[in-house]
Parts: C-alpha cells; sequence; structure tokens
C-alpha cells in the first residue's frame, strides 16, 4: 500500500536530521504567524472578510475584470486575455520578439512556474533570470520551488556556497549568509542592467483602480521594472479584488500568514506604464473558470499562495515538497493537481491525516482538507483508488455489517497476541513496520455485555 | 424533563470493543455515577468512518443506516471516541439523505466528555488520580469538535478535557509543546503513509514525554493506540490512557 507521495515521504524521512530539520525550520514560520496573527483582536473576523470578499469577487469576475481592463487601459496599460498557459506564453513570447528583448528580467511568479513560461522562452533563445534570491538559487542548480513562499527552503547554505563558487567565483568554503548574499547581489546587478524588459505576477489586482499589487521581501520586483522600459504583469484571473478598501484586508492577511512579518518590505502598486514606456497585463485563465463551476472545489480560488497551509501541514514538513507530483505542494497543492488532472496527480491524495489544521491557518479559509476528503471519495470514479486500500476496506465493511461476523472475530482475535514475531512483523505489515500491534482484548466489551459483567 | 430522565445510548466504537474495552466498562460507569440512564444497545460494530477517510464513503451507507436505528429509541447517543462521534455527527446526514432515510443521530450524538463538561456539567467527580498527566489534544476532538480551542485561531484559551480533569483529585495537568498538532494516526493514513506517520508520533511522544508526565491522556484513544504501538515498540517510559479511565477511577 503505497502512492508515490508515500515512497517519496519514506526517501525524505532516510535522512532523519534533515528531516527533523526541515520540520523545525518551517513549524518556526508557523509559530511566528500565530504570534503576529494573536497582536490584532479583529484577525478571525479578518479571515472571514477575506473568505467572503473572495467568494464575491470569484462569482462576479465578469463585472470585475472588466472594470479592471476599463480602468487600466484608461491609465495607459495594455490588456491582454489568455485563455490557457499556451496563449500566455505566447503572448509574452510575441511582446518581447515585437520589441527586440533577448534578456528579460523576473520577479517571482507562480503563474509562469504553472505555464512553464521560462522553458518556453529559453527554448526562443531569449534569457531569462529570476531575480528572487531563492529562485535565482534554484534557477542557477536547476531544480525546482520546494515550497511557494520559501522556494529554496530544503537547500542548506553549504550548497548554496559551492554553488556560488562556480558561478560567482565566491571563495571556496566561505558559506557565510552576509558573504554570499552580497555575491548575488553584485552578480544580479548586471543582469539587472542588462534586461530590456522585465516581468511580475501579482499578489492581487485592483478592478477599481485597474492596478496591480505585487508583495516582495527583496525590491526585486522594483529593481526589475525600475530600468527597462518594457513591464509585463500576468495573473490568474482569481487575482481581482474589487477595490483598495477589499485590497487591505488582503494585505493585512498575507504576510502575516505567510511569513509571521506584520507586511512585506515592499507592497508595490503598478498602475501605469513609465514616461515614454509601456506596462502590457495579461489576464490568464489557465482552468480556473472551469474550478468556478466545480461547488466542491470553488474555494481554491479563495488562495492568496501564502504558504500557511504548508507550514502548518504535519505532512508536508515531514516529507518536503519535492514528495509531491504538483509543482504546488502541500494542501492547496493537493487540491490544484487535482484540479488540474486527476489521474496524473492523484498520488498526492495520501498526503493527508485529515488533521485540518490548514483549514483553520488558511486566510481565506480554504475548506482544505474537507476538500481532500472529496478527493479520495472520487478516486474511485477514475479508476485510481488504491486496490489494497479498496481491499481492507471491503473487508471492514463485510465484518462490520454483520455483527454476528463481528463477533465472532473479536472472539478469536485474542489468538493473534500470540502469534510468533516473524508472522506479525515479516515487511509485509505496513503497520508493523511502525509499531507494535495493538493487542486485543480478551473478551470484548460486547461479549462482557453479554456475560452481564458491566451493568449493575 | 431534566437530564436523569433521558435515555442515554452508550455507543462502543470497534477499536474500543475489540482493544480497549475497559474503556467502554469505564464510560458506562462514569455515566452511571453521574445518575444517568445509559443502556448499551447490543451488537454495535462500526461507525464507517476508517473505510470513508480512506474513500470508499459509500461503504459506510449501510453502517450508517444500521447505526440510526439501532440508537433511534435514545434520547441522547453517547460515546467515548471524540473522531467517531463527529464522523457521525457530521456525515451521517449526508450519508443516509441518499438512502432516503431521515439521519436522527446527528443530533443527539455527543462524545462522552463534551457530554458531561456541556449537558451533566457536575461540579465534582469522586476520581483521584495522583500523576502528572499530559492532554493528547486530538485533531477531530480540537478542529472538528471545539474540544479545546485550537491552536491556529485567534480566540481565548479553553480546554474541556483540562476543565473535567481538573475534578480529579491529585492529578498535575500538563499540555506539550505544538500543543494539537497530529499524532499521525489518521486510520489508513497510518498504513499507507506510514513513514510519515510514524515520525509523527514519535515526535508527539517525544513532546508528551518532554513535559515529565507519566500518562498521555486523550478523548480519543485511536491515537491513543497509534502512540502505544509505538511506545511497545521503541521501549518508552511513559504510558497512554483514555481519560474516561482517569474520571472514573474511584468507581
Amino acid at each position: 500500500m503505497s502512492t508515490k507521495h508515500s515512497e517519496a515521504a519514506e526517501r525524505f524521512q532516510k535522512n532523519k536530521s534533515l528531516a527533523a530539520w526541515h520540520d523545525e525550520t518551517l513549524w518556526m514560520v508557523r509559530a511566528k504567524r500565530d504570534k503576529i496573527s494573536r497582536q490584532l483582536p479583529e484577525w478571525e473576523e479578518l479571515r472571514q472578510m477575506a473568505h467572503d470578499i473572495k467568494m464575491y469577487s470569484n462569482s462576479h469576475l465578469d463585472e470585475l475584470l472588466t472594470e479592471f481592463e476599463r480602468n487600466a487601459t484608461a491609465n495607459g496599460a495594455v490588456v491582454h486575455w489568455a485563455k490557457d498557459a499556451g496563449e500566455y506564453c505566447q503572448m509574452v513570447h510575441r511582446i518581447l520578439n515585437d520589441h527586440g528583448v533577448r534578456h528579460f528580467i523576473k520577479s517571482k511568479s507562480m503563474l509562469a512556474e504553472e505555464c512553464g513560461l521560462n522553458e518556453y522562452l529559453e527554448e526562443k533563445g531569449i534569457e531569462v533570470v529570476e531575480s528572487d534570491l531563492g529562485e535565482r538559487i534554484l534557477q542557477l542548480m536547476h531544480k525546482k520551488p520546494s515550497h511557494i513562499v520559501l522556494p529554496a527552503i530544503h537547500i542548506k547554505k553549504e550548497e548554496i556556497g559551492e554553488l556560488f563558487v562556480r558561478e560567482m567565483g565566491t571563495e571556496p568554503g566561505n558559506n557565510d549568509q552576509t558573504y554570499l548574499t552580497h555575491a548575488a547581489r553584485k552578480n544580479l546587478r548586471h543582469k539587472f542592467i542588462e534586461a530590456e524588459a522585465a516581468m511580475t505576477g501579482a499578489n492581487f489586482a485592483v478592478a477599481s483602480t485597474g492596478e496591480c499589487v505585487v508583495c516582495t521581501n527583496e525590491g526585486n520586483a522594483d529593481m526589475g521594472t525600475s530600468q527597462p522600459k518594457l513591464q509585463i504583469t500576468a495573473f490568474g484571473l482569481e487575482k481581482i479584488v474589487p477595490d483598495r478598501e477589499a485590497l487591505g484586508v488582503f494585505t493585512r492577511l498575507l504576510a502575516r500568514s505567510g511569513t509571521g512579518q506584520p507586511i512585506t518590505t515592499y507592497t508595490s502598486h503598478y498602475r501605469k506604464p513609465r514616461p515614454g514606456g509601456e506596462l502590457h497585463i495579461i489576464i490568464v485563465d489557465n482552468g480556473r473558470s472551469e474550478i468556478l463551476a466545480d461547488r466542491d472545489h470553488v474555494q481554491t480560488l479563495n488562495c492568496l499562495r501564502c504558504g500557511a497551509c504548508m507550514n502548518t501541514c504535519p505532512v508536508y514538513r515531514r516529507s518536503g515538497g519535492y514528495s509531491y507530483t504538483y509543482f504546488i505542494p502541500g494542501p492547496i497543492g493537493i487540491n490544484l493537481g487535482m484540479l488540474k488532472a486527476p489521474e496524473v496527480y492523484y498520488d498526492n491524495v495520501s498526503a493527508c491525516s485529515l488533521c485540518h489544521s490548514c483549514q483553520n491557518v488558511c486566510p481565506a479559509k480554504v475548506d482544505l482538507a474537507d476538500q481532500i476528503y472529496n478527493w479520495r471519495q472520487r478516486l474511485q470514479q477514475y479508476g485510481v483508488a488504491s486496490k489494497s486500500k479498496k481491499f481492507m476496506s471491503d473487508g471492514m465493511k463485510q465484518l462490520m455489517e454483520h455483527p454476528a461476523l463481528f463477533n465472532a472475530a473479536l472472539g478469536v482475535a485474542p489468538l493473534a497476541n500470540h502469534l510468533p514475531r516473524f508472522m506479525m512483523y515479516n515487511g509485509l505489515n505496513d503497520w508493523g513496520k511502525e509499531h507494535e500491534m495493538p493487542r486485543f482484548a480478551q473478551e470484548s466489551f460486547n461479549e462482557m455485555w453479554k456475560k452481564n459483567k458491566i451493568q449493575k | 424533563m431534566g437530564i436523569m430522565d433521558k435515555k442515554i445510548g452508550l455507543f462502543i466504537p470497534c477499536y474500543i470493543n475489540a482493544v480497549y474495552p475497559e474503556v467502554g466498562v469505564a464510560s458506562y460507569k462514569l455515566l452511571k455515577s453521574l445518575g444517568l440512564d445509559v443502556d448499551y444497545p447490543l451488537d454495535q460494530t462500526c461507525c464507517g468512518q476508517p473505510m470513508a477517510n480512506a474513500g470508499f464513503e459509500n461503504e459506510s451507507v449501510k453502517l450508517a443506516v444500521r447505526f440510526d436505528s439501532l440508537f433511534e429509541k435514545y434520547d441522547y447517543i453517547v460515546g467515548p471516541s471524540a473522531s467517531c462521534v463527529v464522523f457521525v455527527r457530521d456525515n451521517y446526514g449526508r450519508l443516509l439523505k441518499e438512502e432516503k432515510h431521515r439521519c436522527q443521530s446527528e443530533g443527539k450524538i455527543y462524545d462522552i466528555c463534551e457530554f458531561i463538561h456541556d449537558v451533566v456539567k457536575p461540579t465534582s467527580l469522586k476520581a483521584s488520580f495522583p500523576h502528572k498527566v499530559s492532554i493528547q489534544n486530538s485533531c477531530h476532538g480540537v478542529r472538528l469538535m471545539h474540544l479545546s480551542a485550537p491552536s491556529e485561531l485567534n480566540i481565548p484559551y479553553y480546554n474541556k478535557l483540562r476543565d473535567l480533569l481538573s475534578l480529579v483529585q491529585g492529578i498535575e495537568i500538563v499540555e506539550p509543546e505544538r500543543p494539537d498538532e497530529c499524532c499521525g494516526f489518521g486510520g489508513m493514513f497510518g498504513v499507507e503513509e506510514h513513514a510519515v506517520s510514524g515520525q509523527m508520533g514519535r515526535d508527539k511522544i517525544r513532546r508528551h514525554m518532554e513535559t515529565g508526565a507519566e500518562y498521555i491522556v486523550g478523548a480519543d484513544s485511536s491515537c491513543l493506540m497509534h502512540q502505544n504501538g509505538i511506545i511497545a515498540r521503541d521501549k518508552l517510559p511513559i504510558k497512554t490512557k483514555h481519560i474516561v479511565e482517569i474520571l472514573a477511577s474511584g468507581l
């Protein structure tokens, strides 16, 4: 009984000290989030407001997105609509191509990751540079993010030191964080200067003003967009919020939930092109409008991509981001993967003990665990339910539906207590890999009651 | 009519029936000692939660029908397992709708701690337990049944298990660090994801041990069974006990 996730998780757990470090580090982020959320007496009301505003916005996309387009156009931006990943990649490429761009600098965008933008552009001969430090490290290592907010959280500084020796000519063996950060900064400076165009994602798009809001801690989005004349900003259509008042609810929640900061160091509002420049905004669907029609899973569109559900998830912390087969890990990733392609990403559905902690930390109250429960019910219909789990479940059903059978089984069960060890712990019994088996009582409660041993 | 005139049906989940009947016995004695009219409808089996959490909710439907009929004549259903109780409460209505069977259980089923704390409200117990205990706040008890304030929420602290344990003579009550992090049981999760589940259990037990407690005490035998299996495997110096065994200790 296993899934690709459980097998990868088992491998992750083989390195006990790294696994423990991963758990502790992300728990620390969760603890910071708890602490700072308690400084706001209205925290729970804010979460409810965020949930309600998202439910409103996502059910009024037709009005809000056209309002956004109208206002953004009036501000001087050019608004494009992409129905899927392919259209989005082609659009970005066409804009870059029309302007003769060879060097493209990007701040972090999960949408670009989702749509495979970097690979697409690199194939067309455009150099793409990630400017978020974590993303930059991964790009140089040719690795994928293992967390949506802390993409390189799984990488130790020693590995970064070695990478920088090769890529930036730093002193071998010098793994001092400040030294390495300065080296990265110097290296990136050239990239910022070289770039003919910059890209950002958007954490929020404000309908009433036509502006895109980007939250970063490194200021890399602003650094990127400050030099070249051409800026492209792209967002998934669920990023729309009605107005700045609504935006305030989300900016108060986002960094507190994600990293335990009161607010990200930079909250940049991009409204219009620079004098003499161009601002292109791409609004992307890529399957989102289909989610709108799925009542069981529509709330995934409330997600702010803060990563709090990963930090709190006891399974994510102990299995690492790479144990999931979808590019977004953790509770939200399990659900988004299933919405993308259930027959491909069903292996992640096992990565949940249904503890429901994710639902409680989620700033927009996405019903993450309830949705995972629902996906499990649908696995049979996709023909991908675990055969051994079904076998166990069928067996239990037979036993439990027939009290006489159940009682008879309980009658002989105590014999199992006396089986030789090799029969019970032979490696075929997955429970026996971690635990001793529970010992059956000599007499079940049913039996004791029948014999009048309990009631007086 | 007061609570003493109500008929209470005792719900004993399958694994308590088979592995921990003493928890059932303690539950019965405890409710009786509070002056309540308690009965045990015979031949109970399982509520269906293990199949449903594994993704086979349809295999729980017949069990739900059987359960609902078995407890038809009682005013309250009370059982010593937060997780099983909340499964009935939150899911039976939906499961039975498809069978055109009006669910009666969902509105009258209680976990025994919740029932004693919220409905019976005793101000004293005869119990005495001169030991240090560390509370196992179970996920479904905390986050679905609201037995205590979940650590994630910005709401005032409360803990119904602690309140009840406070009525016991000589007891010292503590909670572990990460007080309501999952212990990793999760039904078939514990088998399918055994590496992660085992590590979660080991981490949980270590945090209970770090409090200096002699016992891990909770309202869900499933969490305790999982941790007990690890304690036995690793030969750890701590024991588990269901809370009702402590609340019924003088009886």
